[in-house]
Parts: structure tokens; sequence; C-alpha cells
């Protein structure tokens, strides 16, 4: 493709199989307290 | 549902629901926002006219179409969104308990005005959590987590050093039980920094996986608020003690976390500043106040604030190219190796797997919910008692918003802080619009940052 470039990412639609053990961090135990980030929290699924 | 925006020199075309990222060409650009509404020959037709000076042929953008419409059909691009009852069922479906903030010091040792918290005492008496409360806090997380292998503690307050004892019996108490129960604790700290001493920083560097050092920025922002009793600010005092445990913690995560109100919306300073320093994991939040606070946010502030995390984007790849790259921490996006789809549409889980422990031993949703007695859940003796407060945090989820649905952030954001909404609207299930704002922009700016290094790969 000449005019677009795709970052690779995970396919977040292929995770509805392969998601969900719930071992990621909780987000607001990060740094922020105060507001609701989920997209900056690491997988932690070691079978996915 | 797809977003499109142009920042810094990129054109960046989101697929929101396969969390697919496109950096496109102006051709591509205007294609993609042509494509649903508009026929083909609509499409060329209109564009050969707009770009017909660059030489872009009718059949460049005919080309251009097809490669939209490959990616269409692989998934990339105008994705449906799905999810929506995958939520409702996660959540329902998902009993288990993971994360508490334990709450071990309602009282500091800084007097710090524009704490969310009261200055730790959340508009109660100041009290101390024994280590009676808090070891059945740790039995009551085990009992409840289910299946999950890691379970996280965060020791807050207050001040949490102002019970450093029983921090460090609790420590203890927990990697003593962690195998047997086939655990693994992972422990944060949250501290003003007056308190550190070179025990602290050895216990620290060995059992908390984070320690958050709250530290404002400059010097005089950071004294504004951050004083103690007698009115003295703490930054002198604290600096060399967040050094010494940054220098000592050898690669294990640590945050410097500021917060930026009304008086210092030029914030980028103050990350700057801490990046200057040394410190390299930082992290800078809205301040949470009432509306009507001095300190407050306003809506005259929010053009200036969402011009700063452009500043603050642009600043970080600069120096990253030099070598002196920081992180920060709303711009950490992991896009290869991100949330799967029931993180990003659950949230943070507060009221259900994610609660606040008081000093006292009583349950609430989250730590910005303490002391306001109708949200109060239950205790860790008897468990969640106020099962109708806790359906409403489990309905809480990316969709439970009318606004959300519209919204090309909220796979990113999976519907927002329950606390904001709370206290910007009366009701969990309101949205903060100014927070919305603020966090859309964090996000253009970090997949902006990712992109870039892409393209410097």
């Amino acid at each position: 493709m000449n005019r677009i470039k795709t970052i690779s990412t995970r396919d977040v639609n292929k995770s509805v199989k392969t998601g969900g053990c719930g071992e990621c961090q909780t987000s607001c135990q990060s740094a922020c307290k105060t507001s609701c980030g989920v997209a900056n929290q690491k997988c932690e699924n070691v079978n996915k | 549902m797809i977003h499109q925006y142009k920042l810094n020199g990129y054109n960046i075309v989101l697929d929101v629901a396969s969390g697919s990222v496109h950096v496109v060409d102006e051709v591509a650009y205007d294609v993609i926002s042509m494509y649903k509404d508009h026929s083909e020959e609509d499409i060329i037709s209109t564009l050969s006219t707009t770009y017909a000076s660059d030489g872009v042929t009718k059949e460049d953008i005919a080309e251009c179409i097809a490669d939209v419409r490959a990616l269409e059909s692989d998934g990339k691009l105008f994705t449906r969104d799905i999810y929506e009852g995958l939520a409702r069922n996660y959540k329902n479906n998902s009993k288990v308990v993971k994360a508490l903030c334990l709450h071990v010091a309602h009282t500091c040792n800084l007097n710090c005005s524009y704490c969310f918290a009261s200055q730790g005492k959340y508009q109660g008496d100041r009290a101390l959590m024994t280590y009676e409360v808090g070891k059945r806090a740790f039995d009551y997380l085990i009992e409840n987590s289910g299946t999950r292998t890691n379970l996280e503690v965060d020791f807050f307050g207050g001040e949490p050093l102002m019970n450093w004892e029983v921090v460090k019996r609790l420590v203890q108490y927990a990697r003593s039980i962690e195998k047997e129960h086939g655990k693994n604790f992972r422990f944060t700290l949250t501290t003003n920094g007056l308190g550190i001493t070179d025990e602290v920083i050895d216990f620290c560097n060995r059992e908390m996986s984070n320690v958050v050092l709250s530290l404002d920025g400059r010097r005089e922002v950071h004294d504004r608020f951050r004083v103690d009793y007698k009115g003295e600010g703490s930054y002198e005092r604290i600096l060399p003690k967040f050094k010494q445990l940054v220098e000592a913690r050898e690669g294990k995560n640590y945050y410097m976390r500021g917060t930026f109100t009304h008086f210092n919306t030029d914030f980028t300073k103050d990350i700057l500043h801490m990046a200057d320093l040394g410190f390299k994991e930082l992290s800078m939040e809205p301040v949470v106040c009432p509306q009507g606070d001095p300190y407050a946010l306003t809506e005259e502030d929010l053009p200036i604030l969402l011009e700063q995390y452009e500043i603050l984007a642009r600043e970080m790849i600069e120096r990253n190219k030099r070598g002196e790259g920081f992180t920060f921490y709303h711009y950490m996006l992991d896009l290869k190796n991100g949330p799967c789809i029931y993180k990003r549409i659950t949230g943070c889980g507060s009221g259900t797997e994610y609660m606040a422990v008081t000093p006292w031993g009583d349950l609430y949703p989250c730590h910005q919910f303490v002391g306001d007695e109708k949200y109060k859940l239950g205790d860790i003796w008897t468990g969640v008692t106020n099962t109708s407060v806790q359906d409403e945090f489990r309905s809480c989820n990316a969709y439970c918003r009318e606004e959300c649905k519209d919204c090309w952030a909220r796979l990113y954001c999976s519907g927002g802080c329950a606390a904001n909404a709370y206290h910007a609207s009366g009701s969990i299930n309101g949205v903060y619009s100014y927070g919305c704002e603020l966090f859309k922009k964090r996000i253009e700016c970090a997949v902006m940052i990712q992109v870039a290094e892409d393209d410097n790969v």
C-alpha cells in the first residue's frame, strides 16, 4: 500500500477468544489514582 | 468506528474496534473520511480535482480505495464493535477480588490544601490501621481472589509511612502465605517522601514492585500546596530522599507523580523539571476537587492543557532521539502487547475486583469514595453487604453511558473513572466531559509517539 502504513498492533478483536484472564495490573494501582486509562496496561496472559 | 486526526505532521487513523493504527498520506486520509458515505465515483471525482495539482490521478485514487477496502475486509478498518454484551457478561460472571487499596494511615505529615482526602482524614477521624485489620484484609483478598495469581495491594493514605511498622509486618505476612495459596503479591507504596529513610528505601526496593512518589514539579509549584503544618514547603526536604530511593531502585518500577491545578496549567514545565532532575518514570494528573475551589481547572484552562499535552509529546520524541528519553504514564501505550478486549471494556474494576479498605476495615469501591457513607460496601470480615451499590459498579463499562456510544476513545478509557463521573455529574454512570477531553488528547498524543517511534526505526 503506497499511501497507508499500518502499525503493528494487537488485534483486539481476536482477543475475544484469547483474553480475559484478569492477571493484568488493576489500572488505578499504578500511578494515576484519578483516571481510568486501561489502554496502557500490559497484557500478562501467559497462555495467550 | 474510526477516528482520524492530524498531529505533529502525521495523519493518523485509528480503527476503534480492532485497535489498528494506520498512518496515511493526505489522499488516503480524505479517501477514508469519504469512504463510508460516498460512492467510489464521487470519491474519485472529488479527490482527483482536489489533488490534481499534486499529480494524483484517478487511477491513484481508485487504487487507494481498493487498499481501504482490503483493510476493511481484513478487519483493520471500519471494524464493527460487537463487544457490548461481552462487557456485561464478563463483569456479571466475575466475582473475584484481585486488588486492594489499603488505607493504612488516615493521617498525614503534610497539610496539602488541594488533597482530595482532606489531609488524609477523608472527612473523618485520624486513624492508623492496626496489624490485625491489615492481616484480615490480606486474608479477605486471598479468600476472594479465586484463580487469580497476581494480587495487588497499594499501601495508601494519608501517608502510609506514618504506619511503617504495620506496612512491613503486613508485607512479611503476605509473603509468608502467598506460596501456599498460589498467589503472587505485588505491592505499591504511595508516599509524600517525608518519612523516607535508608531502611524504607531498602525495604521498598526489595518488596515493592512500584513506588509512587509525590512531586508536583518545580519548587514553587510543589511548595504552593505541598506544605507541612507550619506552612513550609516540602520540596527541599523530599527531593534528596526521592533521588536516593530512585537511584537505589535498580530498574524496578517507580513513578514520580505530580498533580497540576489551575495555577500551573503549563504543567509540561513541571514534567520536564522532573526529567531534568534525572527522574525517568513520570506521571502528572489533573487535580480532583470541587469546581468552586480556586485551584480547580476551568473551561478557559482546557485549550491550554490540550496544547500542553502536545508540547509534552513533541518534547518526549526529541529527547528520546537524543538519548534523554523518559516515560509519561499516560503515553505508555503498548500497541503490540496491550490489554485484551475484556480489559478495555470492563474498566478499572472499582467496587468489584478492586476496592479500598479503611483503617477500620470498611470496604469502599475505591479510595476516591472513602468517607462517603452511602458508598460503603461492607467490611473485610463479612464481605460486601451493600450489593445494590456493588451492582451499580458492576454495571459500569465502556457502553453504559450514552455519551460513550459515539466516542472513539471508549476502548482506551473503558468509560472513564467512576469517581470522576460521580463528582462531576452526581452519578457513577455520568460523564466527566472535561476529563474526557483531556483523556482523548492524551491518547492521540500517545499513539502519535508510537507512530513517530515506528517512523524512526
